[in-house]
């Protein structure tokens, strides 16, 4: 027989103790103290239990079916607190985010469980019901502000909709409401920012004037759906920043959704680890970054630690850029200016910037399809013609390229032994037998399986498709492949895989890569040498030891000051030394 | 801003273009019409030198190209020349009929356009539904009868079997307003049901098909009823496509009168057309050609800059 006095424990955890030790049909347990002193919900918000969601798929050639999206999820928050939902894509963080609206996209329906927010069950409340409560007790902050915002409409008259529509405020009230918010969230120009349409403001400035969209009708619970995904690495930590503070400072709950461990340590109170819609591991923020329980948290936890010892390389430069300088329409915009880039034999150069920085347009210029304006391509000691016409086949098969989008890198229509026999067929004319061996022996240095070469692109998952693109360029045989974002799209413990995999062919093949990317971590995991782009301009180039080592130039710094740490309360710090110095300037 | 007058002289510019094109074609066709209108004005027992008469004081034994020199440099100082069947001036034969065009396309706008706004909005709201259903095939059924089924058809049931309308629409200057307003509302009604349907799937289907984007996702969870987010965020995004569609069922209504007009003998300048074609008044075809074709024209330019106007983000540069 327990005791517990009703001061010691959670309501939660009380009914989950009363339930386990009910099993015999005896109540094993008995509650001490006053009743009263415990009101039952007193703190819970949101109350989900055994939450189950189906989605029916129509899969080509057969008949439709429903998927479990989630199955069997419980979660509570109290008011005021920040949960933290992390997961791979396809774990169902978005749907239960979505699910605490009673809202399905698409054909996802809630089929089992319930869900209790403000001491209701929201699933029985019907649709006009349902709309009472969205925009008024429930705020949605989407990843993409810029696809969120309605293109036609002032950025005010979306803010204040929600308010006016529930008929929480006058407009005069709303629109003063909705200045302070832009304020507290930092925004420039907070009386007159309101008056402009969205595409006049920047990515980082429209996800805080989504925040201040949810804010300005004062919810009890914001979901947040990775709302600094989308952002470059510099402009997240002020946006994370401005979302924690506007947390804090008005008290609202917040589901916080994100695939980045780092990030939701910054804001979150507690953590749900999910995949595959179930449950993997649920607790408090230090706990799960300290001291994850399951193999899962603790494989996301420590994704970033590649061993990669810095390779010194041959002494040859299998590519060898100078002063190159490239842009678009006639030159009048110029996208790179006076780039030189050395990379040797069997190394890998990481190209790393924010969006715009050229890193891209680079990658365009070294395999032709921008001719530059101005300087030269070395290639294995040759200087190579600019324009991709103009190169010989033998040129082309040795500069091969791997692409973020393994999507719509690949024909859908052809299985993946002609997307990999492709290039033998032209290099090499292998065909027949010979060329159904060779792409198995492929198959097998990517590790998928012989019987995979049947299948069509779209029979696969995102790291698979990577993993035919990269045997693609493999089969080859080239001395240099330009690697494009290639893991951006992927999740974290995928996109390792992935790495991991092009780390161990470098040191099979000899293959050298250009690498580029705007992820940091990855740069750290893969690189040998590391060119730092900035509108254009490389500045800082050198060995990754040297690169990654202080003294630093400030730009530099200040990326690799944004990098999320899995640490609590890195953020704190990194705005307090960035505010620092900006003060100090 | 400045880009956007830039857009619009070009447009204009394309426009003036097109015309000049067409004024080539017009001129063109008819030279290639078989037969003479020499005589053809004078009959099968014309002798042969009175023919050549006729033919030198028409101008006819002038080379083609010179012939339409001349008519193009008076139509650009406004003289569209003289009937041939009449002696009047083309101008003031046109200027009547005309109006009764326009007028006629005016009120098939005012019944077809608020219609067909309003269809498509109903029909995207409950879409896949019955309504909608239901709606589409009444829709497609009009577009698929000839025009002159259709107005026989509300001839037969408004005009002959309950008489509350006239089957003829025989206007001229001094019928009262209410008088030309009965005499044209089969033709109207005939014109408005045979558009209905183009702009009104239109409207649904540009609706529909921005129903995927996030901004509509984000104004469900503003918990917005909805018919609102249809109307307040769908359509705005829509209107482009929308706009273009009804211009181009407004220049039809103007040029493709012709068989309305002559099934309700409305005075019209699709009846002219028809008139004139049958008696070789090759100035006066033409002359309505021409008019035809500015309106096309016209009304597409103003589907062009509807559109700019209407998309803040060409009107507002960052």
């Amino acid at each position: 027989m327990f005791s517990i006095n009703r001061g010691d424990v959670d309501y939660e955890d009380l009914q989950l103790l009363k339930k386990l030790v009910h099993m015999n049909g005896d109540a094993l347990v008995s509650v001490t103290g006053a009743k009263d002193s415990w009101p039952e919900n007193r703190d819970t918000l949101l109350n989900i239990r055994n939450l189950r969601i189906e989605a029916t798929v129509y899969p080509p050639g057969e008949s439709p079916k429903s998927v479990i999206l989630v199955d069997d999820v419980s979660l509570t928050l109290k008011r005021g607190r920040v949960l933290g939902l992390i997961g791979e894509s396809g774990a169902g963080k978005s749907t239960i985010g979505l699910a605490s609206m009673g809202y399905g996209r698409g054909g996802v329906k809630i089929t089992g469980g319930e869900v209790i927010l403000n001491d209701r069950d929201i699933l029985k409340i019907g649709a006009s019901g349902m709309r009472k409560l969205r925009g008024r007790e429930v705020c949605y902050v989407a990843q993409s502000a810029a696809a969120a915002f309605n293109p036609a409409h002032r950025l005010m008259e979306q803010v204040v909709e929600a308010a006016l529509l529930h008929g929480m405020a006058t407009r005069a009230e709303a629109e003063k409401r909705a200045v302070a918010l832009f304020k507290k969230l930092g925004l420039p120009d907070s009386e007159t920012i309101g008056r402009r349409f969205p595409h006049q403001v920047s990515g980082g400035q429209l996800q805080r004037v989504m925040t201040a969209m949810a804010l300005c009708s004062e919810p009890d619970l914001i979901v947040f759906d990775e709302p600094t995904t989308a952002l470059d690495v510099t402009t997240q930590i002020e946006v994370l920043a401005a979302i924690r503070d506007a947390i804090r400072d008005t008290g609202v709950a917040a589901i916080y959704i994100t695939h980045d461990l780092a990030v939701v340590a910054q804001v979150a109170d507690e953590i749900l680890v999910l995949r595959h819609g179930k449950l993997v591991e649920r607790g408090m923020t230090q706990q799960i970054i300290n001291h994850p329980h399951e193999q899962y948290t603790r494989a996301l936890v420590s994704v970033h630690h590649i061993d990669h010892k810095q390779n010194d390389g041959g002494n040859a430069p299998v590519l060898s850029a100078k002063g190159l300088t490239a842009g678009y329409g006639d030159g009048a915009i110029k996208v790179l200016r006076d780039v030189s880039l050395d990379l040797h034999t069997g190394q890998t150069l990481a190209v790393v910037g924010e969006s715009g920085s050229g890193k891209s347009t680079l990658a365009r210029v070294i395999t032709g399809l921008l001719p530059p304006l101005a300087g030269s391509i070395q290639f294995d000691g040759r200087q190579l013609p600019p324009l991709l016409g103009d190169r010989s086949k033998e040129d082309l098969r040795q500069l091969q390229m791997i692409y973020q989008m393994a999507d719509v890198a690949m024909n859908p229509r052809q299985t993946v032994a002609t997307i990999i026999g492709r290039p033998l067929e032209f290099y090499f004319e292998i065909r027949g037998a010979e060329r159904d061996r060779r792409v198995a022996e492929l198959l097998d240095k990517i590790e998928m399986g012989k019987d995979l070469a049947n299948r069509y692109p779209a029979e696969l998952s995102g790291g698979q498709k990577q993993r035919v693109c990269i045997a693609r360029a493999l089969a080859a045989k080239p001395n240099l492949i330009i690697c494009d974002e290639v893991t951006s799209a992927l999740d974290p413990l995928v996109a390792n895989g992935i790495l991991k995999l092009l780390l161990q062919l470098q040191r099979d093949e000899g293959v050298a890569y250009l690498f580029i990317t705007h992820d940091l971590a990855t740069v750290r995991s893969i690189a040998d040498s590391i060119s730092v782009m900035y509108r254009g301009q490389v500045v800082r180039y050198g060995p990754k030891g040297q690169v990654l080592s202080p003294p630093f130039d400030p730009y530099t710094e200040l990326l690799l000051s944004s990098v999320p740490e899995m640490e609590i309360g890195w953020l704190d710090r990194a705005i307090t030394s960035r505010r620092m110095e900006s003060a100090g300037n | 801003m400045e880009s956007i007058a830039k857009i619009i002289g070009q447009r204009v510019a394309f426009g003036a273009l097109t015309l000049w094109i067409v004024s080539l074609i017009i001129f063109a066709g008819v030279q290639l019409l078989p037969g003479d209108i020499a005589t053809e004005l004078l009959g099968q027992s014309a002798t042969p030198e009175t023919v050549a008469a006729l033919r030198k004081s028409l101008g006819l034994d002038i080379p083609a190209y010179l012939r339409y020199f001349d008519w193009l440099r008076s139509i650009l100082q406004g003289n569209f020349g003289t009937a041939l069947a009449n002696g009047r001036d083309i101008a003031e034969l046109i200027e009547p009929r005309l109006f009764n065009t326009l007028l006629l396309a005016a009120s098939a706008a005012v019944i077809s356009v608020p219609l067909a706004l309003i269809g498509g909005i109903v029909s995207a709201l409950y879409r896949n539904t019955f309504i909608d259903r239901a709606i589409n095939v009444v829709t497609l059924a009009s577009i698929s009868f000839p025009e002159f089924f259709v107005a026989y058809i509300l001839i037969l049931f408004l005009a002959v079997n309950a008489g509350i309308l006239p089957s003829l629409s025989d206007v001229d200057q001094s019928t009262s307003a209410l008088g030309r307003l009965t005499a044209m509302a089969l033709p109207a009604l005939t014109l408005a049901v045979v558009v209905l349907a183009h702009m009104l799937r239109m409207t649904r289907t540009s609706i529909v098909n921005l129903l995927g984007n996030q901004y509509i996702e984000t104004a469900r969870l503003k918990g917005l009823p909805e018919w609102r987010v249809l109307v307040r965020h769908a359509l705005p995004n829509a209107l482009g496509p929308i706009a273009t569609v009804i211009v181009l069922n407004l220049a039809y209504l103007i040029t493709g009168v012709v068989v309305v007009e002559v099934v309700f003998v409305y005075p019209g300048l699709g009846q002219l057309i028809v008139d004139s074609v049958q008696k070789r008044d090759i100035p006066v075809v033409q002359a309505c050609s021409l008019i035809f074709a500015a309106t096309y024209v016209l009304l597409n330019l103003t589907a062009d800059v509807l559109s700019i106007v209407m998309n803040p983000r060409l009107m507002r540069p960052k």
